[in-house]
C-alpha cells in the first residue's frame, strides 16, 4: 500500500493519516519519493523544498498524534511559483526573478502552513503565468502525463500536470484568463477558480491585478472544497479581497441538486470547437439532468468579444505589474555597468522571456498616450458588457455550462510562433475571469486518448452551488474508462 | 530700433506636502523617518517587491481633505486612486500610485497679501499619492560613481496641492508659498519644512509678450529649498525667458534645476526619454466614497482659519502687522486668544506678546512656544502695566523673572516694592537729572520732543523703572519750565 | 492595424526594454496583427457604457494609522544585487545638467 500513498486524494489520505494507517511523514516521502522518480520526464517543479516538507510532515504528525485535526494536516501540496513563500526562491518561472527569495509568505501559503499542510515545492508555470501551454517558462517546458508530447496547458501546468501525475496530492494555481481550468481540462484534473476576491492576492505576484485569482487543482470535487475552504475569506492585507463569509464547501457538498437550472449558451459551441469535445460535454450535461438538474438555452452575446477585451486589459495592467523588475531591488542585475538607466532596460531586455515582452509591448502601447480611450477605456467598457451578458443570463439559470478548451493538448512547439493562435485557446475561459465569476473545469471524457473538461460557471460567490453542481456531475460520471497515462506506462 | 515689448508671467505653483501620519501610506512602516537610519522603515510593500498590495491610510485621506476644506475646495464624493508610469531608479514599483482624474479636493482658492493688495490665488486640485525612495549620487567605496538608495521615504505620504497659474510675480509665489505653510502647519497636516523636504515647491512659470494669448509653452522650475530661492529662481527664469523671447528665440517646455550656488536655473534633461505616464485605474485599490457626513466631521474638527483670527485682532485693534506676524505660529496665537479670554486688551496682548513675550522667550533656554506661563498670569500682568503700577521695562524684568522663579506678577512685584510717586523723592531725581545733562535741557527748550523723552529715561534708570512715567514727565516740564 | 517600426521603439522605450533589431522587426508584424483583433472591438457601440475596472463592487476600504512592523535591515537588503552603507548601490544615475 506504501508504494501507492501518492495516488491518494485529499480526504483519503487525511482518513488514512487519522486511522492511523499511515504517517504524514510516511506520505509525504511518498511523494518526495515520486516527483524523484517521474519529474524528470514531466518537469512540473522548479524546486521541491524536501527538508521543509519533512519537517512539516514531522510536525503534523505530532499534531495528529495529539488528537489534532486540521482539515489539511499532513497533507503534501505543491505551490504554483507566482506564490511568494519565505525563505523559498520565487521565481514565476522568470529568468529575471532568478535567485530572489522573498521575506514573507502569501496569505495563501500561510493558510495552507495553519491548516497544517505539508508544502512539497514550486510548481513550474508560464513566465509571470503568460501562456496556455507552459512552454514561456523561461527555464523548461512541462510535459502533459497523458501524452508526453503534449502540453499540459498554462499557465499552471506544473500544478495541473503534478496532480495529474500524482506529484502531490493537490496543488495551488492561479487563474487570470483560464489558466488553473484549462491545464485541469488538458490533465484531466479538477481546477477550480474562486469568485474574485474570494482568496486573498497577498503574496500572488501580479500578472493582471483585476482578473488574477488564486485557484486549485486537485483529484476530485471533494479535495477542491476541502483546499477552498482552508484558502477562501477576507485578508486585511488585499484591499480587493471580499468580507463574504465563507461556507462550509465540504460540508455542502452532497447536497441534492433537483431542480438546478443549468444554462447551455451556444456561443460555447459554435465553429471553432473540436465535435468530439462537444460530444463528450453534450454528454456531460446530460449526466447533470439524469441527476435532477433542467436545461436552459441562455445567450451570452458579447462571449466573442472576450478575446479582444482580454488582451487589452490583461497586457496593460500587466505592463505596470512588471515594471519594477529592474534589476535594481531583486532578481537579474548587471551592479557593474556604468549607467543604471541603459543597465534596468537591458536587464529586462535579457531576463524577460518573448511572450512576457510581448505583453508588456501591447499594454504600453494600449495604454499610450492617443490609443488609451480606443483601447484600454473601449475594453473596460465591453468588460461590462460582458459582465451584463452574465447577470441578466443567471436571472434565469443557476449554473452554466460550457466546454473549457476548443480542443484537447496539443503538441509541444505547435502553436509557439503563432500568439494569436496560442491566445484563441482561452476563448472559453476568459469570459468568466473577465466577469470575475466562480467557474471550475471537471473531467468530462477523452479525445484521442486526452483529457477534455466541462467548465462550470457560477453567480459571484456561489462556489457552493457550483461545486454541488459539480460533485453531483462526479457522482453520476463514475470512473472515467481512462487510457493508462504515459507517465505511469514508463 | 524696436520698440521693446511689455512681457506678462504666468506662474503656477505644484506644491508637494509629506502629511503628518504615524505610518505610511500604504503599509505600515513607520512614517516620521527623519532620524532613522537608511532603510530602516522599510517592508515588502513600500520596497516594492513581487505580490504586495497597498491598503489606504485613513488618516492621509483625511489630512487631504481637511487640507481641502481648508483652502475652500469641493470635496467630490467619489475620489479613486491611479497608477502613474514612469521609470526611474528612486521609484519602487516604476509607478506612484497616485490620482489622475477623479482626486479627492478640486476647485479651491486661496488668498494671498503682497504689499497690502490681496490677490486670489485659484487651487486647482489637492491629491493624495506616495512618495520615491532617496537617491544619493556618491563615489563609492571602491572609488566608482554610484547612486545609493535609502528606502525609507518611499510611501510616505504625500499631498499634492496644485495651483491654477494665477500667479503674477515672484512675490506672490513666496507670498503663496510662506501662507500655505502656516495654515498646513495651523491644521496640523503637515510639519511643512522644507528644510526636511516636508514642503516641496514647484513652479511652472511662462513669459509671455503683452497682448499674445498665453500658449501651454511651460517651463517646469524645481529643487528650491527656501521660499528665498523660489524668489530668485523665478526672477531668473523671467529674465531668461523675456531675453531669449526678445531674441525671438524659442522658449522650450522644459525641466530646469534651480542651481543655489550659481544663481540660476539649468536643464535637467537627461537622455531624452519619451515621457508618457499612462495613467490607468489602479486595479488594487478600490475607490472611496466619500460620505457627507465624513467631510462635515473633518469641517467641524478644523481649527478657525488664521485669516479669521487675525481679522478679529485687528478689529479689536491690533496692529496688522503684529498680527500677521503672531498667526504664522499657533500654539503662541492660542495662547495670546487665553490671555485676551483671561482680560487682556487684544491690541495690548498682541503686541506685548509679540515683541516681549517671545524676545523672553527666545531668551529662554527651551526655545519652544509652549510657556510655563498660565495665561491669566500674563494677563495679570499687562492689567498691572496698564493701572501704571509696572513700568513697561519694569514688565519685561518681571516677565523675565517669573519664568526663572515662576512666581506669580504680582508677588514679583510686591517684592520690588511700589513705584516711586513720592513728589520729594521723584524731585530730587529729577534735578538731578536735569543738572547732569545740559544738553539735553537745551534741546529741549529748543523744542526737540526726543530730548524729553532722554531726560525721562535717565529718570527711569535711576530708579530702576520703578517711578511712574506719567508723574516723571509733569515733574521734569514744570521743573524745566520754572527754571527758564 | 499595421505598426510601424517608430511605434515600436516608442513603446519599447517607454517600457524600458532593449530589444535587438530582430526583436523589434518581429515585435512590429505580431503588434499589427493583435492590435488588427482589437479592433473588433470598435465595433460595438460603447458610448453610454460604463467602463469597469474592477468586478466585485468594494469602496472605501482603508486602514487604521498604526504602525507596523518594517523589516530587518539585513532582509531588506538580502535580495539587493549590491549593497553599500547599509544602502542598496545601484550604476551612477547619469543627471543632465
Ligand atoms: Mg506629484
Ligand atoms: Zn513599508
Amino acid at each position: 500500500m506504501a508504494d501507492e500513498l501518492h495516488r491518494l486524494t485529499l480526504h483519503a489520505a487525511a482518513e488514512g493519516l487519522r486511522a492511523g494507517q499511515f504517517t504524514s511523514v510516511e506520505l509525504s516521502q511518498a511523494l518526495l519519493d515520486r516527483i524523484q522518480a517521474v519529474d524528470g520526464h514531466i518537469g512540473a517543479y522548479l524546486t521541491v523544498t524536501a527538508d521543509l516538507a519533512l519537517e512539516q510532515a514531522a510536525s503534523a504528525d505530532k499534531r495528529l498524534a495529539a488528537g489534532d485535526s486540521g482539515p489539511l494536516l499532513g497533507l503534501p501540496i505543491a505551490l504554483k511559483d507566482v506564490l511568494t513563500t519565505a525563505g523559498v526562491e520565487t521565481t514565476c518561472a522568470s529568468r529575471i526573478l532568478q535567485g530572489f527569495i522573498p521575506p514573507y509568505d502569501a496569505t495563501a501559503v500561510t493558510r495552507l502552513k495553519q491548516a497544517g499542510a505539508v508544502t512539497l515545492g514550486k510548481t513550474n508555470m508560464d513566465e509571470f503565468a503568460m501562456g496556455s501551454s507552459n512552454e514561456h517558462s523561461a527555464y523548461k517546458p512541462v510535459r502533459n502525463p497523458w501524452d508526453l508530447d503534449k502540453v499540459p496547458g498554462g499557465s499552471s501546468g506544473g500544478s495541473a500536470a503534478a496532480v495529474a501525475a500524482d506529484e502531490c496530492l493537490a496543488a495551488l494555481g492561479t487563474d487570470t484568463g483560464g489558466s488553473v481550468r484549462q491545464p485541469a481540462a488538458l490533465c484531466g484534473c479538477v481546477g477550480l477558480k474562486p469568485t474574485y476576491g474570494r482568496i486573498s492576492r497577498f503574496g500572488l505576484i501580479a500578472f493582471a491585478s483585476s482578473l488574477d485569482q488564486i485557484g486549485v487543482l486537485t483529484k476530485d470535487v471533494t479535495d477542491a472544497a476541502l483546499l477552498l475552504g482552508a484558502l477562501a475569506g477576507h485578508d486585511p492585507r488585499d484591499s480587493t479581497s471580499a468580507e463574504e463569509p465563507v461556507p462550509d464547501y465540504a460540508g455542502e457538498l452532497n447536497r441534492d441538486i433537483g431542480g438546478l437550472r443549468i444554462g447551455v449558451a451556444p456561443e460555447y459551441f459554435g465553429e471553432g470547437l473540436d465535435p468530439q469535445v462537444g460530444n463528450s460535454v453534450r454528454a456531460a450535461i446530460h449526466a447533470l439532468l439524469g441527476a435532477g438538474a433542467t436545461e436552459r438555452e441562455i445567450s451570452l452575446p458579447h462571449t466573442a468579444y472576450a478575446l479582444p477585451t482580454y488582451y487589452v486589459i490583461a497586457p496593460s495592467e500587466a505592463s505596470a505589474n512588471l515594471a519594477r523588475y529592474n534589476g535594481v531591488k531583486y532578481g537579474l542585475s548587471d551592479p557593474q555597468a556604468t549607467d543604471v538607466d541603459e543597465m534596468m532596460a537591458r536587464i529586462r531586455g535579457q531576463g524577460f522571456g518573448s511572450e512576457v515582452k510581448r505583453r508588456i509591448m501591447i499594454g504600453t502601447f494600449a495604454l499610450s498616450s492617443g490609443y488609451y480611450d480606443a483601447y484600454y477605456v473601449r475594453a473596460q467598457k465591453v468588460r461590462t458588457l460582458i459582465k451584463s451578458d452574465f447577470e441578466s443570463a443567471f436571472e434565469n439559470v443557476d449554473v452554466i455550462a460550457a466546454p473549457v478548451v476548443p480542443s484537447p493538448a496539443f503538441d509541444l512547439g505547435a502553436k509557439l510562433d503563432d500568439p494569436v493562435a496560442m491566445y484563441q485557446s482561452d476563448i472559453m475561459t476568459l469570459p468568466a475571469s473577465l466577469a470575475g465569476l466562480p467557474c471550475l473545469s471537471i473531467p468530462c471524457g477523452f479525445v484521442e486518448g486526452l483529457p477534455v473538461g466541462l467548465q462550470l460557471i457560477a453567480p459571484p460567490f456561489a462556489e457552493s452551488r457550483l461545486l454541488q453542481a459539480a460533485g453531483a456531475y462526479e457522482r453520476a460520471r463514475g470512473n472515467l474508462p481512462a487510457p493508462t497515462k504515459a507517465i505511469d506506462a514508463k | 530700433m524696436t520698440v521693446a515689448t511689455a512681457y506678462r508671467t504666468v506662474i503656477g505653483l505644484e506644491t508637494h506636502v509629506q502629511l503628518r501620519t504615524n505610518s505610511k501610506m500604504f503599509c505600515g512602516c513607520a512614517a516620521d523617518y527623519a532620524n532613522a537610519p537608511p532603510n530602516t522603515h522599510v517592508c515588502p510593500v513600500c520596497l516594492g517587491m513581487p505580490g504586495v498590495l497597498p491598503v489606504i491610510n485613513r488618516e492621509a485621506v483625511d489630512h487631504t481633505i481637511r487640507t481641502g476644506l481648508a483652502l475652500h475646495c469641493e470635496i467630490p464624493e467619489y475620489a479613486k486612486f491611479d497608477r502613474k508610469n514612469y521609470a526611474y531608479p528612486d521609484l519602487m514599483k516604476w509607478y506612484q500610485i497616485s490620482q489622475y482624474d477623479l482626486p479627492l479636493c478640486i476647485d479651491g482658492h486661496f488668498d494671498v497679501e503682497v504689499g497690502g493688495a490681496t490677490t486670489r490665488i485659484g487651487i486647482t486640485r489637492v491629491h493624495l499619492e506616495e512618495d520615491t525612495a532617496r537617491l544619493t549620487h556618491v563615489t563609492a567605496a571602491d572609488g566608482a560613481p554610484a547612486s545609493l538608495i535609502d528606502v525609507n521615504r518611499s510611501g510616505a505620504p504625500l499631498m499634492e496641492i496644485v495651483s491654477e497659474p494665477d500667479i503674477r510675480t515672484p512675490a506672490e509665489a513666496m507670498a503663496y508659498g510662506e501662507k500655505l505653510r502656516a495654515l498646513l502647519r495651523w491644521i496640523g497636516v503637515s510639519t511643512a519644512n522644507m528644510e526636511d523636504g516636508a514642503l516641496r515647491i514647484d513652479a511652472n512659470i511662462s513669459v509671455w509678450p503683452e497682448g499674445e494669448p498665453t500658449g501651454d509653452v511651460k517651463v517646469e522650475v524645481k529643487n528650491m529649498n527656501s521660499f528665498r530661492a523660489l524668489g530668485r529662481a523665478l526672477d531668473f527664469e523671467i529674465k531668461r525667458q523675456t531675453a531669449r523671447r526678445e531674441r525671438g528665440e524659442p522658449i522650450e517646455q522644459e525641466t530646469r534645476g534651480w542651481d543655489e550656488t550659481s544663481g540660476t536655473t539649468l536643464s535637467q534633461r537627461t537622455k531624452e526619454y519619451a515621457h508618457d505616464y499612462r495613467y490607468f485605474p489602479e486595479p488594487d485599490l478600490p475607490p472611496l466614497h466619500i460620505i457627507r457626513q465624513r467631510v462635515d466631521t473633518l469641517r467641524t474638527g478644523l481649527p478657525r482659519m488664521p485669516d479669521q483670527v487675525a481679522a478679529d485682532l485687528i478689529e479689536q485693534g491690533s496692529p496688522e502687522a503684529d498680527v500677521a506676524e503672531l498667526v504664522q505660529d499657533r500654539p503662541l496665537t492660542d495662547y495670546t486668544l487665553a490671555v485676551i479670554e483671561a482680560g487682556a486688551s487684544a491690541s495690548e496682548a498682541v503686541t506685548w506678546i509679540v515683541h516681549e513675550l517671545r524676545r523672553a522667550l527666545n531668551a529662554q533656554t527651551d526655545k519652544s512656544t509652549s510657556t510655563p506661563i498660565p495665561p491669566t498670569e500674563v494677563a495679570s500682568l499687562l492689567a498691572l502695566r496698564a493701572r501704571g503700577a509696572v513700568s513697561s521695562t519694569m514688565a519685561g524684568e518681571v516677565l523675565d523673572e517669573m519664568f526663572d522663579t515662576g512666581k506669580s506678577a504680582a508677588e514679583i512685584v510686591q517684592a520690588r516694592g511700589p513705584q516711586i510717586s513720592g513728589q520729594d523723592e521723584l524731585l530730587a531725581i529729577a534735578r538731578q537729572v536735569i543738572q547732569e545733562n545740559p544738553q539735553a535741557v537745551q534741546d529741549f527748550r529748543d523744542g526737540k520732543g526726543r530730548a524729553l523723552q532722554f531726560l525721562m529715561g535717565q529718570v527711569m534708570r535711576i530708579t530702576r523703572g520703578k517711578a511712574n512715567p506719567q508723574a516723571v514727565s509733569t515733574l521734569i516740564r514744570t521743573e524745566l519750565d520754572t527754571t527758564k | 492595424m499595421s505598426i510601424d517600426r517608430s511605434q515600436v521603439d516608442h513603446a519599447a522605450e517607454l517600457a524600458r526594454l532593449a530589444l535587438s533589431d530582430d526583436e523589434r522587426e518581429r515585435l512590429r508584424g505580431e503588434l499589427g496583427q493583435i492590435l488588427q483583433a482589437f479592433e473588433a472591438l470598435n465595433t460595438l457601440d460603447t458610448e453610454h457604457i460604463p467602463p469597469t475596472a474592477q468586478v466585485i463592487p468594494l469602496g472605501n476600504v482603508e486602514r487604521d494609522d498604526k504602525v507596523a512592523d518594517s523589516l530587518p535591515l539585513d532582509s531588506v537588503l538580502a535580495n539587493a544585487p549590491r549593497v553599500e552603507d547599509g544602502q542598496i548601490r545601484v550604476p551612477p544615475v547619469l543627471e543632465g545638467s
